[in-house]
C-alpha cells in the first residue's frame, strides 16, 4: 500500500551506515585534489621552484597573492635560473581556493595542500609569508601554531596532482612530466581511467590500505 | 471505587502522601519531557540517516536540558500590541492543563506507604475519562488567547487555525474514547484498565476502528504531525506562538510535548490494557509499571516514526478527514458497540440460548444501516464537491 511505504523508506534509514559524522572528533577522507592551504615547494637539492615570474599574482581571481622577484645571488642563489621570489605573500582572507596560482605555476613551485582548518583570530595571521608558505628542510610544509594538520593533508601537493589529473589528455596517463621534490623525489604516475598498471609508490599503497567505502567519491561517478 | 488512601479520613499523612503522589507525577512529567525531546531529536536523526544531537553529555543526553537553561535566561518579550494579562496567563493555561490531563492515568496497581494503601495513579475521580476531555478542551483556550493577545497577525491566524482544528477533532476523539467507557460501563480509567485484565484488551474487544479513530484524532488534538498545521512555517511563522519568547516558550513546548506523552499513556490505558502485563511473582508491585511504560514508549517511538514520514495534511484535507470521515465512522462504531451491548444484556432478538445468532444478527443490521448510512454520506460528500467545482467555475476559477 502506497500509505506505508514512506514509513518502510524512513526505517531503513535507521539500520543503514550513518552519513554525517561528528565532525571535530572525526573527519571524512578528503578528495585526492582537494583545495587547501598552499605551500612553496622545493627542488630535491634544496633550491626554491619559484622564480618570481608573477603568473600567479597575475591569474589570482581574488587578487590575494603580492609576489615580488629579485635576482639571484650569484655566490648564493636560492632558485635554480636568474630570478627567485623574494617576496612572496597570500592572503587566506581573500583566497578563494579556486586553483588557478597552481595551473599558471610554470615552475610547479605553488601547490595546495589538503589543510583547509586554519582559523586564526588575528588578521594580521591571514597573510601567509613566504617563511610560512615555503616547506621545510624534509619537503613538509610549516605547520603554524593556529593550523589544525592532519595526517594525508600534506600529501600530493604537488605538481603531480595536476599532471595526472583525470581530465587532462590521456595520452599523456603514466608518463612522468613533473619535476622532483624535496623529501618525495620524483612521484610515480598515479592510475589511471585506462586499465594502466598500477603504480608502485605512495598512492597504490594508500588505494590499497583505504578501504573501498571510506576512499573519496568521485562527484562524476556519484548517482 | 475511589482511592483506598482516603477511605479512612484525611490526616496528615494522607496529606502528605498525596503531596508526595503531586511532586513525583510532576518532576516525573518534567523528566520525561527532558528526554523524550532527547529521544525524538535522536530517533528521528537515526530515521533521517545523521547524527542528531551528540555534543552536550554522552550522545547528547544534556541537550534538551542545555535547551531549558538556555531559554530560561533569555529576555522575555511581550510585544507593545499585546493583551498584556492575557498574553502572559495564556502558556500557563496549556501547561496546567497538560499536567493535569495526565494525573487520571493508572501507571500501577496499588502500593501501600507506611500502612495507608494507595494507587500508582494521582487521581482517580469518578468523572474519569471526562476529566481528560475537559483538559483537552480547555488546552484550546490556551493556544486560542495566546494568539489572540498577541496583538499580530500570524499568532491570530495560527490559533484559528490550531483552535478550529482541535474542536473539529475533540468530537471524533470523544466518540472513540466514549466507546471504550460504553464497552467498560464505567468512566474511571482504572475500572477502564482493570476491565481490560490481562489479555482482554478492548483494542480486540471493540474491533481496531476505536483505536484508530483515537489515535489519529488525538494526534490531530496535540498538534503532532502531520497534523501540525499550526506551525507551517511558510503560511503562519511559527503559529499562535510566534510572539512568545525564552521561558514563556519554553512552557508551550514543554506543554506539547507533554501531550504527546498523555495521548500515548491514554490509548495505552484506553486499548491496549493499560498497566496489564504477565504476571511476574518477584517485585508484583514494580512489573504493571514496567509494561505500562514500555507500552507507552512504543507509542511514543511511533510519532517520532509518523513526523519522520509523513508531510504535513493541506488545511481542507485535514477539516476533511476530520469531519467526512473520521466524525461519521466514529458515530456509526460507537451505535454498533452499543448496539451490541444492548443486545447482550437484552438477550435480543432470539432469546437467552441463541448468543451468537443474536450477535450476528445485530452485526447483520448495522451492515445493512451502515451501507445505507456511508451511501447516502458519500453521496452528500459528492454533491457538495461539485456545487463547490460550480461555484468555482461562476467565479472565474477563484476557490470560495
Amino acid at each position: 500500500m502506497g500509505l506505508f511505504d514512506g514509513f518502510k523508506v524512513t526505517m531503513s534509514q535507521f539500520f543503514r551506515p550513518r552519513v554525517t559524522v561528528p565532525y571535530p572528533q572525526k573527519k571524512r577522507p578528503k578528495p585526492l585534489r582537494f583545495h587547501g592551504r598552499h605551500v612553496l615547494n622545493k627542488y630535491e637539492d634544496g633550491m626554491e621552484k619559484c622564480i618570481g615570474c608573477e603568473l600567479c599574482a597575475g591569474v589570482c581571481p581574488a587578487r590575494c597573492i603580492y609576489v615580488r622577484g629579485a635576482d639571484n645571488p650569484p655566490d648564493d642563489p636560492v632558485s635554480p635560473g636568474e630570478r627567485y621570489g623574494f617576496v612572496y605573500e597570500i592572503n587566506y582572507l581573500r583566497c578563494i581556493h579556486c586553483d588557478l596560482c597552481v595551473e599558471a605555476c610554470p615552475t610547479e613551485a605553488i601547490t595546495e595542500s589538503k589543510l583547509f582548518e586554519f582559523s586564526f583570530t588575528d588578521r594580521r595571521d591571514a597573510v601567509y609569508t613566504r617563511d610560512e608558505l615555503l616547506v621545510d628542510d624534509k619537503g613538509m610544509p610549516k605547520a603554524q601554531p593556529w593550523e589544525d594538520w592532519r595526517p594525508g593533508d600534506e600529501r600530493n601537493t604537488s605538481a603531480w596532482m595536476r599532471a595526472t589529473s583525470p581530465n587532462g589528455v590521456a595520452a599523456y596517463e603514466g608518463k612522468v612530466a613533473w619535476s622532483g621534490e624535496l623529501g618525495f623525489g620524483v612521484r610515480p604516475p598515479e592510475r589511471g581511467q585506462s586499465d594502466a598498471p598500477a603504480p608502485a609508490g605512495e598512492i597504490a599503497a594508500e588505494e590499497a590500505a583505504t578501504p573501498v567505502g571510506e576512499r573519496p567519491v568521485d562527484p562524476g561517478e556519484h548517482h | 471505587m475511589g482511592d483506598p488512601l482516603y477511605a479512612q479520613g484525611i490526616d496528615l499523612a494522607v496529606l502528605l502522601i498525596t503531596l508526595l503522589k503531586v511532586v513525583l507525577t510532576f518532576v516525573f512529567l518534567l523528566v520525561s519531557v527532558i528526554m523524550y525531546i532527547w529521544f525524538e531529536r535522536k530517533f528521528i536523526s537515526d530515521l533521517q540517516n545523521r547524527i542528531g544531537p551528540d555534543r552536550a553529555g554522552p550522545y547528547g543526553v544534556l541537550q534538551s536540558l542545555a535547551d531549558g537553561i538556555k531559554l530560561i535566561f533569555k529576555e522575555s518579550l511581550v510585544p507593545a500590541e499585546s493583551d498584556r494579562r492575557v498574553y502572559i496567563l495564556a502558556p500557563y493555561i496549556t501547561t496546567i492543563t497538560a499536567f493535569a490531563a495526565f494525573a487520571i492515568i493508572p501507571i500501577g496497581d496499588r502500593i501501600s506507604i507506611g500502612g495507608h494503601q494507595t494507587y500508582l495513579q494521582l487521581a482517580n475521580p469518578p468523572i474519569g475519562i471526562l476529566f481528560l476531555l475537559a483538559m483537552s478542551s480547555i488546552a484550546v483556550y490556551g493556544v486560542f488567547l495566546a494568539g489572540w493577545s498577541s496583538g499580530s497577525k500570524y499568532p491570530l491566524l495560527g490559533s484559528v487555525r490550531a483552535s478550529a482544528q482541535m474542536i473539529s477533532y475533540e468530537a471524533a476523539m470523544s466518540l472513540a474514547v466514549a466507546s471504550a467507557v460504553l464497552i467498560t460501563g464505567s468512566l474511571t480509567t482504572r475500572d477502564i484498565w482493570q476491565h481490560q485484565h490481562t489479555w482482554n484488551w478492548n483494542l480486540w474487544q471493540l474491533g481496531v476502528v476505536p483505536f484508530l479513530i483515537y489515535i489519529v484524532a488525538a494526534t490531530a488534538e496535540i498538534e503532532r504531525p502531520p497534523f501540525d498545521l499550526l506551525e507551517a512555517e511558510q503560511e503562519l511563522v511559527a503559529g499562535f506562538n510566534t510572539e512568545y519568547s525564552a521561558f514563556r516558550f519554553a512552557v508551550f513546548y514543554l506543554a506539547s510535548y507533554m501531550n504527546t506523552i498523555t495521548v500515548s499513556a491514554v490509548a495505552v490505558t484506553l486499548f491496549f490494557g493499560g498497566p496489564s502485563g504477565p504476571h511476574i511473582g518477584f517485585l508484583p508491585a514494580l512489573w504493571p509499571v514496567v509494561w505500562f511504560f514500555l507500552k507507552v514508549f512504543v507509542f511514543m517511538s511511533a510519532y517520532v516514526w509518523l513526523r519522520a514520514t509523513l508531510p504535513r495534511l493541506r488545511y481542507d484535507q485535514l477539516m476533511d478527514l476530520g469531519w467526512k470521515r473520521l466524525i461519521p465512522l466514529a458515530l456509526y462504531w460507537l451505535l454498533l458497540v452499543g448496539a451490541l451491548r444492548i443486545g447482550d444484556d437484552a438477550n435480543w432478538p432470539w432469546g437467552p440460548s441463541h448468543s451468537t445468532w443474536n450477535a450476528v444478527t445485530i452485526v447483520a443490521c448495522a451492515a445493512g444501516a451502515g451501507l445505507v448510512y456511508f451511501g447516502g454520506l458519500s453521496a452528500a460528500v459528492r454533491v457538495g464537491r461539485q456545487r463547490a467545482e460550480e461555484e468555482t467555475e461562476h467565479a472565474d476559477g477563484v476557490r470560495v
